[in-house]
């Protein structure tokens, strides 16, 4: 069936006939190449975009969400509305255990402070972690490292401090590690040194200390400034988050249907917005892509539409001297699939170059917008088949008209 | 060889329509040389496109070699016009993309040739007609006489039973006219049977039977005593 394909004759017919109308096929392959290099360009950024999403994203636990406490909306159990509520380590731990689906629940503090070294001073944001922080937020350390268990259980006056931090308190190259930073009053000996990420979860912190010595130090007790609940990536953050402010309001005494006893910020939920936009955009992409595709396949056909016109003696000759009109058909068909084949492959390798030049202009560094804009081979595959069936059904419409033509009229033709 | 009977053909022409064959009765026998005689718009070229199975008479019978030629689909008639016909135009109707060769091939190509084999034989028949030192040549670097004898080559290519030609010399001058006539009178010598549609009583005095049509009737059937057309090369 498809022996033809290998026929020198087959291809001698196709290019015999792209010769004759050089400029005419070149101009309407311009429509096919279009849309592929559309396709492609805009597809492939369209991955570097969410590469570079997912590069911003993926330090973070991003199935997440923070909660804290804020005032009572409805008086409870004898309480009046408007009560100041404030979470604690219980309440954590009592999320850990009993709500469906946690990976972590990680409680933090946070306040302003006073540092000062030697006569270098500055208020910053410090708050209390556990070493688990580094795991949900990945820090990205210059020096030293974060705070470790023996920390915590310790209760050392340690700290891990921010690049801005450590470019206010330290003079230039001066080593931050193992130097000494005054808070308010309290030594802190530095062990590492952070870069601020883009993206930034929750308020931004300047210094780092272990949990305990933070709650000691300010007398905090068992309160928490607010906590970060994660699940485990088969469960929904919403439903966790619901569950986890239901117990709350049940260990806070608050009224099940008060929606203002804590505030909230979900990651999970934030999250999907992005990935929502990004699927969205991609189906834009294909749209956009495929429109533009039909768009320059009609234009092959139309002018296959005139090209077999003006051929119509010729296909009469042909056929008085024992061209099927299947033999006719196939012939057009095939000059209709190759060419477009072979706007789309042009159209593949310039969309590539594309790609290679988004990725030279935006694509370098820590920070690029655009992170290894590319489209998978499956894509491109996906694009030829497209471009296959297109060019075959287009080509029917020509081949159709080629025969429709009696022999004996095509041969009267001048 | 070819029996027709009784053939009508009519063409619409707005809501009349126009009856060009009105009973045609044809007998051709192996081996003749027919010439179709008539002025324009006698019939003339209407019977030879129903015999070339390019066109399909309204009524009566065409049996050619046996085979009743009636209801063809397109396909069958390809077929047919393959293995049973070779055409020779007035305008030569070569692929002017394609050589002399190539030209000459085309008939076998649509039988399913294969290339090496369809090349020898088109170069056979392009020597049979002088032309072998041609062969790569395109048809606008050929002339006139030269372009028919290839268009000849490329009718005889697929070994036809019948060769049908349609005013094949009314596109050249005396000269090179009767050198085609030469060799077609050759072709009937070695025994093919060749009908051709002509207006020209010369060429048809080059012919051993001529056929008079007006106005859709046969007026004259006669055999004449053919003059040789070497004579006058």
């Amino acid at each position: 069936m498809f022996k033809f394909l290998f026929d020198r004759d087959t291809w001698q017919e196709v290019f015999d006939s792209f010769g004759k109308n050089k400029l005419r096929s070149i101009l309407t392959m311009v429509g096919v190449w279009w849309g592929i290099l559309l396709l492609i360009g805009l597809l492939g950024s369209a991955r570097g975009l969410e590469n570079s999403f997912n590069r911003l994203f993926g330090d973070f636990a991003t199935n997440s969400v923070f909660v804290w406490g804020e005032s009572t909306g409805k008086p409870f159990k004898g309480f009046q509305e408007g009560r100041r509520v404030r979470l604690s380590l219980t309440d954590a731990k009592k999320i850990e255990e009993n709500v469906e689906g946690i990976e972590f629940v990680l409680p933090r503090s946070q306040q302003s402070v006073a540092v000062t070294r030697n006569f270098l001073s500055g208020t910053f944001q410090m708050a209390g972690d556990y070493p688990l922080l580094d795991e949900l937020q990945k820090k990205k350390l210059i020096h030293g490292r974060f705070i470790n268990q023996n920390d915590i259980d310790d209760n050392k006056k340690v700290a891990v401090i921010s690049e801005d931090t450590y470019k206010q308190l330290f003079e230039k190259d001066e080593k931050a590690v193992d130097q000494y930073i005054e808070v308010n009053n309290i030594n802190f000996k530095v062990v590492g040194v952070f870069e601020v990420s883009n993206v930034n979860m929750g308020p931004s912190t300047d210094i780092h200390v272990p949990f305990t010595t933070f709650q000691r130090i300010y007398n905090k007790g068992d309160r928490i400034g607010w906590m970060m609940i994660t699940g485990k990536p088969e469960f929904n953050i919403k439903q966790i988050e619901k569950d986890a402010k239901l117990l709350l309001k049940n260990l806070n005494d608050i009224h099940p249907k008060d929606t203002r006893a804590f505030g909230s910020f979900n990651l999970g939920k934030e999250f999907a917005k992005v990935t929502g936009f990004l699927i969205g955009m991609q189906f834009l992409t294909w749209f956009v892509g495929i429109a533009t595709l039909i768009a320059g396949v009609f234009a092959i056909g139309n002018i296959l539409l005139i090209t077999v016109k003006e051929r119509t003696k010729e296909i009469g000759v042909r056929r008085a001297l024992g061209a099927t009109p299947f033999e006719i058909k196939r012939q057009i068909v095939v000059e209709a699939v190759f060419l477009t084949l072979v706007a789309g492959v042009i159209g593949i390798i310039s969309g590539g170059w594309i790609l290679i030049g988004l990725d030279a202009a935006f694509g370098q560094g820590e920070d690029a917008a655009i992170v290894n804009a590319s489209v998978s081979i499956a894509v491109v595959f996906i694009a030829l088949v497209i471009l296959v069936i297109l060019g075959t059904l287009i080509g029917l419409i020509p081949a159709f008209k080629a025969t429709s033509v009696k022999p004996i009229e095509a041969l009267r033709e001048e | 060889m070819l029996k027709i009977n009784q053939l009508h053909k009519s063409y619409p022409i707005g809501d009349s329509s126009l009856h060009v064959l009105k009973g045609i009765d044809l007998k051709v026998e192996a081996g003749e040389m027919v010439a179709i005689m008539g002025s324009s718009g006698s019939g003339k070229s209407t019977l030879l496109n129903i015999i070339g199975m390019l066109d399909e008479a309204d009524s009566g019978d065409y049996i050619l070699d046996g085979l009743p030629i009636k209801d063809l689909t397109e396909k069958k008639a390809a077929v047919y016009r393959n293995k049973f016909l070779g055409f020779i135009f007035q305008s030569f109707n070569l692929i002017n993309y394609k050589n002399a060769l190539e030209n000459v091939a085309l008939p076998l190509y649509y039988q399913g040739m294969k290339r090496k084999e369809r090349q020898e034989k088109a170069l056979f028949h392009l020597e049979k007609v002088g032309l072998a030192d041609w062969a790569q040549h395109l048809p606008k670097e050929l002339s006139g006489g030269q372009n028919q004898r290839v268009a000849i080559a490329r009718a005889l290519a697929a070994n036809p039973k019948l060769l049908l030609a349609d005013e094949p010399t009314g596109a050249l001058d005396t000269t090179t006219s009767y050198e085609i006539m030469a060799f077609i009178q050759q072709l009937n010598d070695e025994g093919k049977t060749i009908l051709m549609v002509t207006h020209e009583e010369d060429i048809a005095n080059m012919c051993k039977r001529i056929v008079r049509l007006r106005d859709g009737v046969i007026m004259e059937d006669k055999k004449v005593e053919q003059v040789r057309a070497e004579q006058y090369v």
